[in-house]
């Protein structure tokens, strides 16, 4: 039993060490997922997702399977995927549109798009004198606790009481506010393409490593070495190779030493936020039109001040990392102790020009999709760790690098100058962790 | 008939080559500016500007083989193999300067430890005749399981 081995769970955690059960014991995966995952806010998906009235998409919130619903008035729900009568799920596919109401496959209970009765065939007939009718709460599908969105992106909580969203996602709000400043027209649109990626690995071992700066240099120098062979034989040729080899070949270029430079920020609630390398900011014909267009949109001093912001990531805990500069998103769906799911997701700069958004894309099908040059490497290490997380060889993962170093200001955690691989972020997912957990 | 039985050939040893790993061959297979490219959506029309599984050129094709032929890439050292079968292969257009437009079924086993996966789906190849034979303008894969979620994901090209 779970509780003859661990009595007080905030025992598992130190500082800078975490129990192994963290990450494989199925007791706690569960209660993980009522503590956390059920309660704080969880990205759902962007508002262009659904544009039009009657959209809807599915998407697990926690162990619960939801929908994200525009309704007529343009307000966005999100409802649990059942029928309140008897348990039905309500929409079977993964997306699409469901007219001017959803409509039950069993027995034809009617809803509007926002969980209300709407009819029951005979009612009359079948249900006068009975406490189930339209006056019934229970007759209608039921709505995630709360609701909200930040520049399009929409979140849910199912619990009804908590911060708000903004009070919850503090600094991490630069994610958003980065990626839709971003646009000349302040906005940006889905693009309607979701890769999904299974990983034999718990979601933790996924968020730990979107910000461990050390590991690019080691794992993923397979790739970056074969992509700068090609990018110098390419820049022999024409002069000038596309941006998309330097984001490869920058997982090479940049050597383990280097890394170090780079600084990770580490807020309340577990939000992370890794400072760029990449050098997005080239002096090529292209950028230069797209920095014209943000002058003329912003102002010359804004367009700069919206420009020069050099993030690489912004971990959003426990399921959301975001790469502003690129538009694009990974949220991330624990399906099991041993298996998560990663939707990933690209956005187009409303405004931008097409080159812009062709570059962000190159880097989403070569980074993010299920052919990736990148990630086949991670989620090898992946289920790697967590086969050997699994063993009775060790108690500990560790999370020691440069541990006590870190300095302490402002209400949030920064990796000290030249520390920039120290395993901050994952202490301080860790500590929201146990706050969590504690219930 | 010589055409028909030209074109089998060469779609077997595209397959023949991706299953010995013979990954330059294969490379060799595709025109200068030849592009391999799988679909993140079967509705799609052209490879050029959207989310793609694949959507290689010569280039990016070199940077993946450089990778998996890299002693570091980790994903790559488990026992890992491949059996392509190709068939149902019908030549569906004919141009005057020999170009060819083929459609063709292909079912790829893939053994990973200790894990066996299936994918199945159909070749679209453009071929233009060279001196050296047939080369690849386009190969558009489309898998009937491209847009289910990934139980990890692809190594090198199906």
């Amino acid at each position: 039993m779970l509780q003859e081995r661990i009595a007080d769970l905030s025992k598992c955690v130190e500082p800078d060490r975490v129990r192994r059960e963290v990450y494989t014991e199925p007791q706690i995966f569960e209660l993980e997922m009522q503590r956390i995952h059920e309660r704080v806010w969880i990205y759902c998906g962007h508002e262009s997702q659904v544009a039009k009235p009657g959209d809807y998409y599915t998407v697990q919130v926690g162990r619960q399977p939801m929908l994200m619903v525009r309704g007529p008035d343009g307000s966005v729900s999100i409802l649990y995927n059942r029928c309140p009568h008897r348990g039905n799920m309500m929409c079977g596919d993964r997306h699409g549109n469901a007219g001017e109401f959803f409509r039950c496959s069993y027995h034809a209970w009617t809803f509007h798009h926002d969980g209300r009765l709407r009819s029951i065939p005979m009612m009359e007939s079948g249900y006068s004198g009975t406490r189930w009718g339209p006056d019934n709460p229970d007759c209608s599908m039921k709505r995630a606790a709360r609701v909200e969105s930040y520049r399009g992106f929409v979140f849910a909580s199912l619990a009804r009481d908590g911060p708000s969203l903004t009070e919850f996602l503090g600094a991490s709000r630069v994610a958003f506010d980065d990626m839709c400043d971003r646009a000349p027209g302040g906005e940006v649109e889905i693009v309607p393409n979701c890769f999904r990626v299974i990983q034999h690995s718990n979601w933790k071992i996924f968020l730990e490593n979107q910000l461990d700066a050390l590991h690019p240099s080691v794992v993923h120098q397979s790739t970056g070495r074969a992509a700068r062979d090609v990018e110098k034989a390419i820049e022999k040729k024409t002069g000038r190779a596309p941006l998309s080899y330097h984001m490869l070949s920058a997982f090479a270029t940049v050597t383990i030493d280097k890394w170090d430079v780079f600084q990770t920020f580490n807020h309340p609630h577990g939000h992370c936020i890794l400072g760029g390398y990449m050098g997005l900011r080239p002096k090529d014909p292209d950028t230069l039109a797209y920095e014209k267009i943000m002058q003329k949109a912003y102002g010359k001093q804004r367009a700069e001040q919206i420009l020069g912001v050099n993030i690489h990531h912004v971990l959003i805990y426990p399921g959301l990392s975001v790469q502003s500069p690129l538009q694009q998103l990974r949220a991330v769906r624990p399906l099991g102790v041993d298996r998560t799911l990663t939707e990933i997701w690209h956005f187009r700069l409303k405004g931008a020009p097409e080159a812009i958004y062709r570059r962000s894309l190159a880097y989403y099908n070569l980074v993010n999709s299920p052919a990736t040059l990148i990630n086949a490497d991670d989620l090898e290490n992946f289920w790697k760790c967590h086969q050997g997380l699994s063993s009775d060889g060790g108690d500990w993962v560790t999370f020691g690098r440069h541990y006590g170093r870190d300095i302490e200001k402002d209400g949030m955690v920064e990796t000290a100058p030249n520390c920039g691989t120290s395993e901050a972020p994952m202490r301080n997912q860790m500590k929201a962790w146990v706050q969590y957990m504690r219930g | 008939m010589k055409t028909q039985h030209e074109v089998e050939q060469f779609l077997y040893r595209q397959a023949e080559l991706l299953d010995s790993k013979r990954w330059q061959d294969w490379i060799d297979l595709f025109a200068r500016d030849g592009v391999y490219w799988m679909p993140a959506d079967p509705a799609q029309k052209h490879w050029d500007g959207v989310p793609s599984i694949f959507a290689e050129d010569r280039n990016l094709m070199t940077v993946r083989m450089g990778r998996v032929l890299h002693p570091d890439a980790w994903s790559q050292r488990p026992l890992w193999g491949t059996n392509h079968v190709v068939s149902n292969v019908v030549i569906q257009k004919t141009s005057r300067n020999g170009d060819l437009e083929v459609r063709s079924r292909f079912h790829m086993m893939e053994l990973r430890r200790d894990d066996v996966r299936h994918f199945a789906g159909s070749y679209s190849h453009h071929l233009v005749k060279t001196k050296k034979g047939y080369r690849i303008k386009l190969q558009r894969v489309d898998m009937t399981n491209a847009q289910a979620a990934y139980d990890y994901v692809l190594q090198v090209w199906v």
